[in-house]
């Protein structure tokens, strides 16, 4: 019974989407505001990458609220798991000697890549969020490899809220030298150069540390209940 | 044939989107529902992705010069889904965290079976 009147909602919902879909043309340019920051971006800006200067520059506000939202459910995982309050000991077999040695190997080159990624957001495609995400990867690793290995929780929440205080920092900033939150008040240089596009590669270097921690820190979480 | 040229990647995306739907609507395994929310959220990803899309376009990137901007495809979903994607495991973490929860307390992932989700 429930299965039917479900299809019956799904087949109601896909006629809407279609018929409404049916006046979408594919393909094809369709918002002002997105060739605005085609033409404009590198003169405004200074980064090359208009994905990010989008994310950092033009909607700086929106993101830093993305960010919370991450931070929010980060913090309720760790509450949620952690109400009962009691470390638990746990039995863990070693890893093989392969995995182990492969983790020792790979997790320094996995932090550089992410590294990279996260430095050069506004030169290639990349950025916070990216690079935070492979960081994580790596951690991940330590946890399958290393299983005795643990990092410190004190760690990961100094990362954390180093990261967001910098976001928050350098928006200030902007409200003192620049007109507004956010501003991009250093000097934007020239475009394609690692040192350019004034506040875009620090907000990015921030993100990246504050997405990759609170990654990290939920596959702790996550670990250290099962 | 055209047709499917042209809305093949509309049609995936809201593949996706119903059949995320009809998993978190029929399933009573809650890690079902989970998978559920998961897939929703890919099709919801690739729609805005392929909104943005224009035919034979390039990444928004001016990373050499004398690169044309006419076929720049649209900047602002992918700005958009960028952040999405993270939010979505982040969410997706959330959600599992309080399946791990309701196991331990009921001791059954079946919504049939722990009385107070029933619906």
């Amino acid at each position: 019974m429930r299965r039917i009147v479900a299809i019956l909602l799904l087949i109601i919902v896909a006629v809407g989407i279609s018929l409404s879909l049916a006046k979408i043309p594919f393909g094809t340019s369709k918002t002002k505001v997105g060739r605005y920051y085609i033409d404009e971006g590198i003169k405004e800006t200074g980064a090359v990458n208009i994905v990010t200067s989008v994310v950092v520059n033009y909607r700086g506000f929106d993101t830093l609220g993305e960010v919370t939202v991450l931070f929010i459910a980060t913090i309720g995982l760790g509450a949620v798991l952690t109400a009962n309050g009691r470390e638990k000991i746990r039995k863990t077999e070693p890893a093989s000697l392969v995995l182990y040695t492969g983790c020792r190997l790979l997790f320094p080159l996995i932090l550089v890549f992410g590294t990279y990624i996260f430095i050069h957001g506004h030169l290639t495609p990349g950025g916070g969020f990216q690079g935070g995400a492979i960081i994580a990867s790596g951690f991940l690793l330590i946890y399958l490899g290393c299983r005795e290995r643990r990092i410190s929780r004190v760690a990961f929440n100094l990362a954390e809220s180093l990261g967001g205080l910098i976001f928050v920092v350098i928006g200030l900033l902007g409200l003192a030298f620049g007109d507004y939150f956010l501003s991009n008040f250093l000097p934007k240089g020239t475009a394609n150069t690692l040192f350019s596009a004034g506040i875009i590669p620090i907000i990015y270097i921030a993100i990246g540390f504050k997405v990759g921690s609170e990654l990290a820190s939920i596959i702790d979480n996550l670990i250290e209940e099962s | 044939m055209g047709f499917l040229n042209n809305y093949i990647y509309y049609i995936g995306a809201f593949g996706l989107i119903l059949i995320g739907l009809y998993i978190i609507l029929v399933k009573r395994n809650l890690i079902k529902v989970i998978v559920g929310l998961g897939i929703l959220d890919t099709g919801v990803n690739l729609f805005l992705i392929s909104v943005g899309y224009i035919t034979k376009g390039t990444a928004p990137i001016f990373s050499r010069p004398g690169i044309d901007s006419a076929d720049m495809v649209d900047p602002v979903p992918q700005a958009l889904v960028l952040t999405a994607i993270v939010i979505g495991v982040a969410v997706l973490a959330l959600a599992l965290s309080l399946a791990i929860r309701l196991y331990q307390h009921y001791g059954a992932l079946n919504l049939r079976k722990i009385r107070e989700q029933k619906w």
